[in-house]
């Protein structure tokens, strides 16, 4: 038998805690990301199929002229990277949350079924109502992520044992099948809807203006806060539903939470662009290397990070094709699939 | 003592003394040694009995109608010069490629699922009938502009097309998965991987399309049986035929798989080989399969698990997905081909339409079970 000697006093641990060095590199990871993004938004500004000097970018933003440039600029620019900003981080934390959630480090924002949602309803959107422009794609893109990933988890907690990651994944998964087919039905039916939805479907930032960023960003920044809120709850949650419970936790409350949030989050980003692969599956990984698996500072830092990395890919997919563009979803894909096979080889996965 | 004496007397002491499975017959003809199931093969006989039958009721449903007992008549060598024409020239190709595609699917299927353990692996999945998509759109939508190559092209470059991408895609996820040999998860991320590329390629690939090439690219995608011919029936059937014994003979090992590597090997199963020439065989018939059907959603997830279920076997049986697999694309071709007035509908909309609430059931039924 071993006796119990009380628990060491707490101030010698907190001060431990403040030298950390898990700490500082948490910290000066999160500088880097912000700097990285800070780059990245000059970057997109700045850079495309007329190449704008930074000196002009710096000009056109604060003492405009009305020159070709400052329109460039301040018309189409500003809104594609303020919107690329948003929704990559709307991806990045969905990602991260969906991995908490789940507990498995392949998840991402799409197993909720909510592409498919939006898919569906945009394809109902172009064939019964004849809705052909971005703008009016966002609230049936909206709509039917909603829906989705209702219907998944109703579906997912049917059994009496209620949502399990595992029952959510095979409902996400059944769902997106169903509505697949139903898409392609519609869309062999009718060559008008299937012109117009081939252009949804890569998911891309060209061609949406400052109103459509407007639109969805209340939905994404209610969603960022819910799932920032979770963060604690997360933390409980990644140790195993039983143990969470007997610590005093609410799992349902954290999963309910957490999964409007990822539907808000998830449902604005493709609302607002299509829908875009991978942010929401690398991002996390290469964030949980400095960070370690404390979702508060998993969760922020993913947000940053899935800015970055959808702002550089934008502009990598303006760069290689000019004077036209790669799609970013296309560009996302064929950069992070080999990272993601990469990080698959090298060891075994992290368990969140 | 002579030694002919000698092995007379082995000879019947093994006779009397057969290994004992609990509750199992051992089947024995000179080396082949299995157990004998009664329930496979139950499964196996029934399945075949509905699968002519709604071959035959495919067949006679049309334009031009044919009652069963004609068609298998026809099917045996009567009926009269214009319904041999219809059902031999016509319908029957179609469907016996429905078939053959099914088949090979699941078996496909099935030997994924065995080896990596996970009902969800299955070459749709992993990329593999995606592979031999995207080549097939290529080919439609590059070979398009080409003008006078394209009638060329649809006969028999497609098929070779699709055929040559699923190969190379499964080339690429299994040099991407070897690591000191082949694990079933690692094999089925990578695949993942692969897979969302392909994806990404295939919608670039649409959206620069001229939109009647994006429709018959579509076509294709949804996996159709539309216009089948004795052509297209040929490679299945030859495929089918060399592959499925091969996987026969191959998944005695599959039993000692199960148990994880390392007991494996401990049972002096040659794990990396065995997985591979296993691997070989399944990415061999879904790649045939998609070449001459086009990538028919869920046969391979889902036939393997309905044919476990009947058969109540610890993993899925090659043998019966391979009925089941037919089976199940024969009628959602005749449900594709019917059931909505004038529209055909490509069979693999049916198929993926018919499967998700099969899944959703397994996922209830999971959620049952965990109560129990």
């Amino acid at each position: 038998m071993t006796t119990i000697t009380g628990t060491p006093p707490a101030r010698p641990v907190a001060r431990r805690a403040r030298r950390n060095p898990l700490r500082r590199r948490r910290l000066i990871g999160l500088l880097v990301l912000v700097l990285l993004l800070a780059a990245a938004c000059l970057a997109s500004v700045a850079f495309g199929t007329k190449i704008i000097p930074f000196a002009h970018v710096w000009s056109a933003l604060f003492s405009p002229t009305g020159a070709e440039d400052d329109i460039i600029v301040r018309s189409l620019r500003l809104p594609r990277t303020v919107l690329g900003v948003v929704v990559g981080i709307a991806l990045g934390l969905a990602g991260a949350l969906i991995q908490g959630h789940t507990r498995n480090p392949l998840a991402d924002p799409g197993l909720l079924g909510v592409n498919a949602g939006s898919a569906f309803f945009v394809v109902l959107g172009i064939y019964l109502f004849g809705v052909t422009s971005l703008f009016g794609y966002v609230w049936f893109a909206f709509a039917g992520a909603l829906v989705a990933s209702v219907a998944v988890f109703t579906l997912g907690s049917v059994g009496k044992g209620g949502a399990t990651p595992v029952t959510l994944a095979l409902a996400g998964a059944a769902l997106t099948f169903l509505l697949g087919g139903l898409v392609s039905a519609v869309i062999l039916i009718d060559t008008d809807t299937l012109d117009a939805y081939r252009f949804w479907n890569v998911g891309s930032l060209a061609g949406r203006d400052a109103s459509i960023a407007g639109q969805v960003v209340w939905f994404i920044a209610v969603g960022a806060v819910l799932g920032l809120a979770t963060a604690p709850g997360l933390n409980a949650l990644s140790l195993g539903d039983d143990v969470a419970r007997s610590l005093g936790h609410s799992v349902r409350r954290t999963r309910v939470l957490g999964i409007v949030a990822i539907t808000l989050l998830a449902g604005g980003a493709t609302a607002a662009c299509g829908p875009i692969g991978f942010v929401g599956l690398v991002v996390p990984h290469v964030v949980r290397s400095f960070t370690g698996p404390d979702h508060r500072w998993l969760l922020p830092a993913s947000g940053l990070f899935g800015a970055i990395l959808l702002l550089v890919a934008d502009v990598v997919g303006r760069v290689v094709a000019r004077p036209g563009e790669l799609q970013v979803g296309i560009v996302l894909a064929l950069v992070g699939a080999p990272f993601f096979i990469a990080l698959v080889r090298r060891r075994k996965m992290v368990s969140v | 003592m002579s030694a002919p004496q000698d092995e007379k007397v082995r000879a019947r002491i093994i006779e009397r003394t057969p290994p004992r499975v609990p509750g199992r017959v051992p089947f024995r003809a000179a080396f082949f040694s299995a157990v004998w199931r009664p329930r496979t093969a139950l499964v196996i006989l029934v399945g075949l009995a509905v699968l002519i039958l709604a071959m035959a009721v495919n067949i006679g449903r049309g334009e031009f109608p044919i009652s069963i007992p004609e068609v298998l008549a026809v099917l045996v060598g009567g009926g009269d010069a214009g319904q041999q024409f219809i059902v031999l020239d016509l319908r029957l190709p179609r469907s016996l490629t429905g078939a053959l595609v099914g088949a090979a699917l699941a078996v496909s299927g099935a030997i994924m699922q065995a080896i990596a353990r996970n009902p969800l692996a299955s070459p749709d999945i992993i990329g593999i009938t995606w592979g031999a998509s995207a080549a097939a759109v290529a080919v439609i939508v590059l070979g398009g502009s080409a003008g006078s190559v394209v009638g060329l092209l649809a006969t028999t470059g497609l098929p070779v097309a699709a055929l040559i991408g699923g190969l190379l895609t499964a080339t690429l996820i299994y040099a991407l998965a070897w690591r000191k040999g082949i694990q079933g998860f690692r094999l089925v991320l990578v695949g993942i991987g692969i897979n969302a590329v392909l994806v990404a390629l295939v919608n670039w690939l649409l959206i620069v399309a001229q939109i009647y090439e994006a429709a018959r690219a579509q076509v294709w995608l949804s996996g159709s049986l539309n216009a089948r011919s004795w052509d297209h029936v040929l490679p299945v059937g030859v495929a089918l035929l060399l592959l499925v014994p091969a996987a026969l003979i191959l998944a005695f090992v599959l039993g000692g798989l199960q148990f994880g590597d390392d007991t494996a090997r401990g049972l002096g199963i040659r794990v990396n080989l065995a997985r591979s020439g296993l691997l070989l065989v399944a990415v061999g018939l879904a790649a045939i399969a998609t070449a001459s059907a086009g990538p028919i959603a869920f046969v391979a997830l889902v036939s393997p698990q309905i044919a476990q279920r009947l058969v109540r076997s610890a993993r899925p049986p090659i043998g019966a997905s391979l009925v089941i697999g037919a089976v199940l694309t024969v009628i959602a071709d005749l449900i594709a081909r019917t059931a909505f007035g004038g529209v055909e509908l490509p069979v693999g909309i049916v198929t993926a339409v018919l499967g998700a609430p099969y899944l959703l059931y397994l996922l209830v039924r999971q959620g049952r079970e965990a109560r129990a």
